[in-house]
């Protein structure tokens, strides 16, 4: 394998490794938001599950403890963003960055009270972290070049959360447009009125959507500590979450665009990773800030109108007040 | 909002207190569970933010970028903008400062050179707002999201930047050169020393007084000027400003520029006030916690002079808590800003009704309005 | 329907509902029979919203019964009423822009968690109801592409599609065109003989002479009368509604017109969807003199005052004011038409005419802070300020006389006020006036219909849009007529009557009519 095929194939796989935290908190955007309810959140909610995953999976020696207190953490948060945006009909843009700020914050306060390693949890065994997963027949097609670089060295090998992530997409795609939790949800961020003459409650709609999207983000920040990482770390999120809903955006709120959105912006943090500090023919030092900052700039000039028109769901911010 | 109307001074006075209280309360049980005295961290705090030598100084260091980023805050929130890019802001005003002063420190004197480098961080400021109100006012473009974008993409820039071009020679840290002793702003303890009075070394320096008169001119152009009050007719009645004739498009870049500037202005305070260089992440999140200083003051210049104060106490108290306590750190202190901001911005409401019902037997006789 | 139809299918017996301060529905008894269309006609606020609302679930009442097919039920919620077999047709349609009629026909009745047979069954029943009632409609369009006449069967669509026996209509045709409208009156009369029973809620007469068996009349949140359709005429209908026939003694000043204050010509307008809203309008109004513009809601006056006021631009013709013109290249924004001497009082004062939030004060320079009105220097000058209020204040007679309270806090008529009187003190050439009493209490109605007589004998040239008829026989010297966006007829107020204006209203041109 000559040496460029060889660091592209490294960079794709890393790619996913990048996307899978972006892809599930991209589903859970996608389905809060769709049903009018903004979340600036995605990135606390994913901390404070990478913290719990983590902190549980140490101390009880299972993963799956873990992950199972990941989803929780999550969810409460959740809770705590639907009983302020729903219920308290209070500002989902501040509510969002208080939970942010909280989660940043509670996460090493409470790290630090119980492991005493300045926010951070104690290394993780491998029997502590999430199983990885040999796709059938990647020992056997190892060989075959093209295909099996492609099957073997990409897809097959990752922890479990990456088939997960890339199952949370036909799945959130199957739920919006294939069935009635879908319809609704749908219907509640264009048009609660409608909802609510219908005979269903929109609170109870935005409730479920909402806490879905916790279960979400949930699994992404298991997947941070307690799969592709061995541990937790302060602030180890690092603006993913604010990705993950720079690729909502950039995927127009649909599942399988945000899927591809996810995957570029991946493939651009992985590539950045990779050429830190070398040269480029012709170009010279490799622009890393710039392929960093990418993400951020494409969803501005997405939102500018300059590449097609990303149109958010239209009642998605408003609070709903009860039909009384 | 549709809660029940409540007379001014519960709305402005008393709710604010409540929602403090609740996160006080809910950040004590926090303390309570990490296995500390939360009375007692509460004393240190105090003792931290007020009482020690120098700890009054450092308080109302903070307390200045805080009215900074909060004004900022305000002045969008009046024309119906969440800007909450006031982080990235700050930081290119960072920018502006830094370029100002290693471009001309070696020939100004000082009072020249820091009048133009304060001009520049709100120049900076200003610019770095300038496209997502451009954006917002042209093409609809949800100013939150541009803002968080910019947010990200100023501090890309930075990286590259202090890394790059603004890194001082022969050195690996990510930051400027020391500026020359004329681009310093005047520390407070030695302007106050001038005049006979001693007061303890701090970074406390002339950027406190920058701030509260831009407060009062914040004020000043709001509520007192015919563009104040076209920004605020804009924010609370889009279809009124329409029908008064007024360009909305003008009016919301504008908002936007103000509002850059002002959070840009907070590198007046902690770019020329202290370290005197540009450094990595010198923003440290007061951007952010500007928004929750913008709500807590109620979007007005005295309440934003309060709030500033009281996150400026959190945050040099927080620093005295990490010294005294095996687990309260400086992100503990952050947990309380956090508990805060949710409960006096996204829950801003949840006591109204609690509230309406107490005080509805005092305010009935007084007879509601016609 | 099964066993033998009960006499009637819906009994509302002693109903009650206030919000705060205002008595929506007072002591309300009515029986509606099974397998008619009944009628219920009030002005606009007389509560019949209200009553329809609570019907459906939307609102609780505070005391009364419902009965269904001689059965008290609780409706707390719509899902209860839909199960109940009420289903609703909301004056402001409950559809979902961006879904398919089909996705809007199933929301709310989908079957099983997944959606494919509802899909199907769906389908089925729209194609049914296309076939027997003529409620034909593409299942795979999107309802935002849809003309509002189709998305009006939609909603019937919808109403029906769970087999509501009884179904409610909140002004359905407010929206629809002459046209459409017969359309709509075949459908509901297929849907009766089909058995089912139509409450139709409206405001206008010819529509219950046409339609209905049974009229209920409403008035002040009161149930005035029930008669049967062909035992009543619209004179006594007319007078049960509006229940006064003295307040409209307005002194008209017969004043001999002056010179053209306001030209308009061949004047057209395109809205952001590039729908035509304003056909081709000519009209001149002369010092001293007050045009009226009759229609019905939403066929063009809004989009006129718009245009004339510089809120939108023209897209053809021109507008002269003085010397000055305005035309599609040279449009003039809302402030450069004040500096020519308009002044406009807008239709919808919450939204436009005041800024709610802000006071007596702050308001009364709304439109003229860049002017002396907010005083002379660079800032603005609060005494100034304060005082040109305090004066609007005494001259309008505003209550509760203080200019301190935010505006939100006045009533409808002291808001009215506020605006009449900021605007007129500009001593304007031209005063637009939209809906001068729409939500407006008796007394401030001959008050503002005075000052606007007074306005128009001092020489200043007015154009009232109005919807109500006896507003503009009152007050007009001539009455310009708009249908679907055309000018159908410009006529002297001398030669006009409710029934020649209703005609024009309904798109007959005035010409037509002469033939």
């Amino acid at each position: 394998m000559s040496d460029f095929l060889f660091q592209l194939v490294l960079t794709l796989d890393a790619t996913l490794r990048v996307a899978t935290p972006l892809i599930l908190c991209g589903m859970a955007g996608i389905l809060s938001e769709r049903s009018g309810v903004i979340d600036i959140g995605l990135e606390g909610k994913m901390l404070a599950g990478a913290f719990s995953a983590a902190a549980v999976a140490h101390l009880t020696g299972s993963p799956w403890a873990g992950l199972f207190a990941a989803v929780m953490t999550a969810v409460l948060l959740a809770a705590l963003h639907g009983f302020a945006c729903i219920t308290a009909r209070g500002n989902q843009v501040i509510s969002g960055l208080a939970i942010n700020i909280l989660a940043s914050a509670l996460t090493v306060t409470i790290g630090i009270a119980l492991f005493r390693r300045g926010g951070a949890t104690p290394s993780l065994t491998a029997e502590e972290r999430l199983p990885v997963v040999d796709l059938p027949l990647a020992e056997t097609l190892a060989g075959v070049p093209l295909i099996g670089d492609l099957y073997s060295e990409i897809l097959s090998g990752h922890r479990i959360l990456v088939y997960v992530a890339l199952l949370a997409v036909p799945l959130t795609a199957f739920l919006l447009y294939r069935t009635r939790f879908g319809l609704r949800l749908r219907a509640v961020g264009e048009s609660p009125e409608a909802v609510d003459s219908a005979g269903i409650s929109v609170h109870l709609m935005r409730y479920k959507a909402v806490l879905l999207a916790g279960v979400f983000c949930g699994l992404a920040g298991a997947y941070l500590s307690i799969a592709h990482g061995g541990e937790f770390g302060r602030e180890m999120s690092a603006g993913k979450g604010y990705i993950a809903l720079a690729a909502v955006i950039f995927g127009k709120w649909r599942p399988v665009p945000t899927l591809f959105a996810c995957l570029l912006f991946g493939f651009l943090g992985a590539a950045a990773d990779r050429l830190q500090g070398r040269e480029i023919p012709f170009i010279g030092a490799a622009p890393t800030d710039l392929m960093i900052a990418l993400p951020y700039i494409l969803t501005v000039v997405l939102l500018a109108g300059f590449i097609g028109k990303a149109t958010p769901p239209r009642d998605i911010g408003v609070p709903y007040p009860k039909g009384k | 909002m549709n809660h029940a109307p409540l007379p001014a001074w519960a709305d402005i006075g008393l709710l604010p207190l409540l929602n403090i209280l609740a996160a006080l309360v809910v950040s004590g049980l926090i303390i309570a569970a990490i296995g500390e005295d939360p009375f007692r961290a509460m004393a240190v705090l105090f003792q931290g933010a007020f009482l020690t030598s120098n700890g009054l100084g450092y308080t109302l260091y903070y307390t200045t970028n805080f009215i900074f980023t909060g004004l900022a805050v305000a002045v969008a929130f009046h024309a119906a903008m969440f800007n909450i890019g006031g982080e990235g802001q700050a930081y290119l005003g960072g920018l502006g400062a830094g370029v100002a002063v290693l471009m001309a420190d070696s020939f100004l004197p000082g009072l020249l050179l820091i009048p133009f480098a304060v001009i520049f961080s709100a120049l900076f400021g200003a610019a770095w707002a300038f496209i997502p109100g451009w954006l917002q006012a042209k093409r609809g473009s949800h100013i939150v999201i541009t803002t968080i974008m910019f947010n990200f993409i100023a501090a890309s820039l930075m990286v590259s930047l202090l890394a790059g071009p603004l890194m001082r020679e022969g050195q690996g840290a990510p930051e400027t050169r020391p500026f020359a002793e004329a681009a310093q702003m005047p520390y407070m303890h030695e302007m106050l020393g001038a005049l006979g009075i001693v007061v303890p070394r701090s970074p406390l320096n002339l950027s406190l007084l920058i701030a509260l008169a831009v407060a009062a001119l914040v004020w000043f152009i709001i509520w007192r000027t015919r563009f104040g009050y076209a920004l605020r007719a804009m924010g609370a009645s889009p279809g009124a400003a329409e029908y008064a004739g007024m360009n909305t498009v003008r009016i919301t870049v504008l908002a936007l520029l103000f509002s850059g500037g002002l959070a840009g202005l907070m590198a007046s305070n902690a770019v020329l006030g202290e370290p005197h260089k540009l450094v990595l992440n010198f923003t440290g999140g007061y951007g952010f916690t500007g928004i929750a200083v913008a709500l807590m003051g109620r979007n007005h210049p005295v309440g934003i002079i309060l709030a500033a104060l009281l996150f400026g106490a959190l945050t040099q108290g927080g620093t005295e808590l990490d010294f005294e306590f095996q687990t309260i750190t400086r992100e503990t202190v952050q947990v309380v800003q956090g508990l805060i901001i949710l409960f006096s911005g996204a829950l801003a409401y949840l006591f109204a009704p609690m509230v309406a019902r107490l005080i509805a037997p005092f305010t009935a006789k007084k007879g509601a309005p016609a | 329907m099964g066993g033998s139809a009960p006499a009637f299918a819906l009994e509302v017996r002693g109903i009650d509902k206030s919000f705060g301060p205002v008595h929506a529905n007072r002591d309300i008894n009515l029986q509606v029979k099974a397998g008619s269309i009944h009628g219920i006609i009030g002005e606009n606020g007389a509560g019949k919203s209200t009553l329809m609302n609570i019907l459906y679930g939307m609102y609780q009442a505070d005391r009364g019964e419902i009965l269904i097919g001689g059965e008290p039920v609780r409706i707390t919620s719509s899902a209860v009423a839909i199960r109940s077999g009420i289903g609703m047709v909301h004056q402001h349609f409950m559809l979902v822009a961006p879904f398919t009629v089909l996705e809007n026909v199933m929301l709310g009745a989908e079957k099983d968690f997944l959606l494919k047979a509802s899909v199907s069954a769906t389908r089925a029943l729209i194609e049914r109801m296309g076939r027997d009632y003529g409620l034909a409609v593409d299942p795979d369009a999107k309802v935002e592409d849809l003309p509002v006449g189709l998305q009006q069967r939609v909603e019937i669509v919808k109403a029906l599609r769970g087999g509501a026996r009884i179904l409610i209509l909140d002004e359905p045709t407010g929206v629809l065109t002459p046209q459409e409208t017969e359309g709509f009156f075949q459908i509901l009369r297929a849907l009766r003989d089909e058995g089912v029973t139509i409450l139709l809620i409206t405001h206008k007469l010819q529509e219950i002479m046409a339609l209905t068996d049974q009229v209920s009349v409403m008035r002040r949140g009161e149930m005035v009368a029930h008669r049967a359709t062909a035992e009543t005429s619209r004179e006594e209908l007319a007078e049960l509604m509006v229940g006064r026939k003295v307040l409209l003694n307005v002194e008209r000043p017969e004043i001999a017109p002056g010179a053209p204050a306001l030209r308009v010509s061949g004047l057209r307008n395109r809205d952001r969807e590039g729908v035509e809203r304003l056909k081709g309008l000519d009209f001149e109004i002369r010092a001293g003199e007050l045009l009226a513009v009759a229609g019905v809601s939403g066929n063009g006056q809004t989009e006129l005052l718009d245009v004339l006021a510089g809120i939108a631009a023209p897209s053809a013709g021109k507008i002269e004011i003085g010397n000055a013109v305005v035309d599609a290249e040279h449009p003039r924004n809302p402030a450069e038409m004040r500096a020519l001497g308009l002044s406009h009082v807008p239709e919808d004062r919450h939204h436009r005419g005041l800024i709610l939030p802000f006071d007596g004060e702050e308001n009364c320079i709304l439109g003229f802070q860049d002017g002396e009105a907010a005083g002379a220097g660079f800032a603005i000058d609060k005494a100034h300020v304060a005082a040109r209020a305090a004066r609007h204040v005494e001259e309008f007679d505003v209550r509760p006389p203080t200019a301190k309270l935010r505006a939100a806090q006045y009533s409808g008529g002291n808001q009215q006020k506020l605006v009449l009187a900021r605007e007129i003190d500009a001593a304007p050439k031209v005063l637009l006036v939209g809906q001068p009493t729409r939500g407006v209490d008796i007394g401030a109605i001959e008050f503002i219909y005075q000052r606007l007589m007074r306005l128009k004998a001092a020489g200043c040239a007015i154009l009232l849009v109005s919807v109500e008829l006896e507003e503009v026989l009152s007050l007009a010297d001539r009455i310009l007529v708009m249908s679907n966006g055309e000018q159908t007829g410009l006529i002297d107020r001398k030669d006009a009557d409710e029934r020649s204006l209703g005609l024009m209203m309904a798109g007959v041109t005035a010409e037509g009519k002469a033939a």
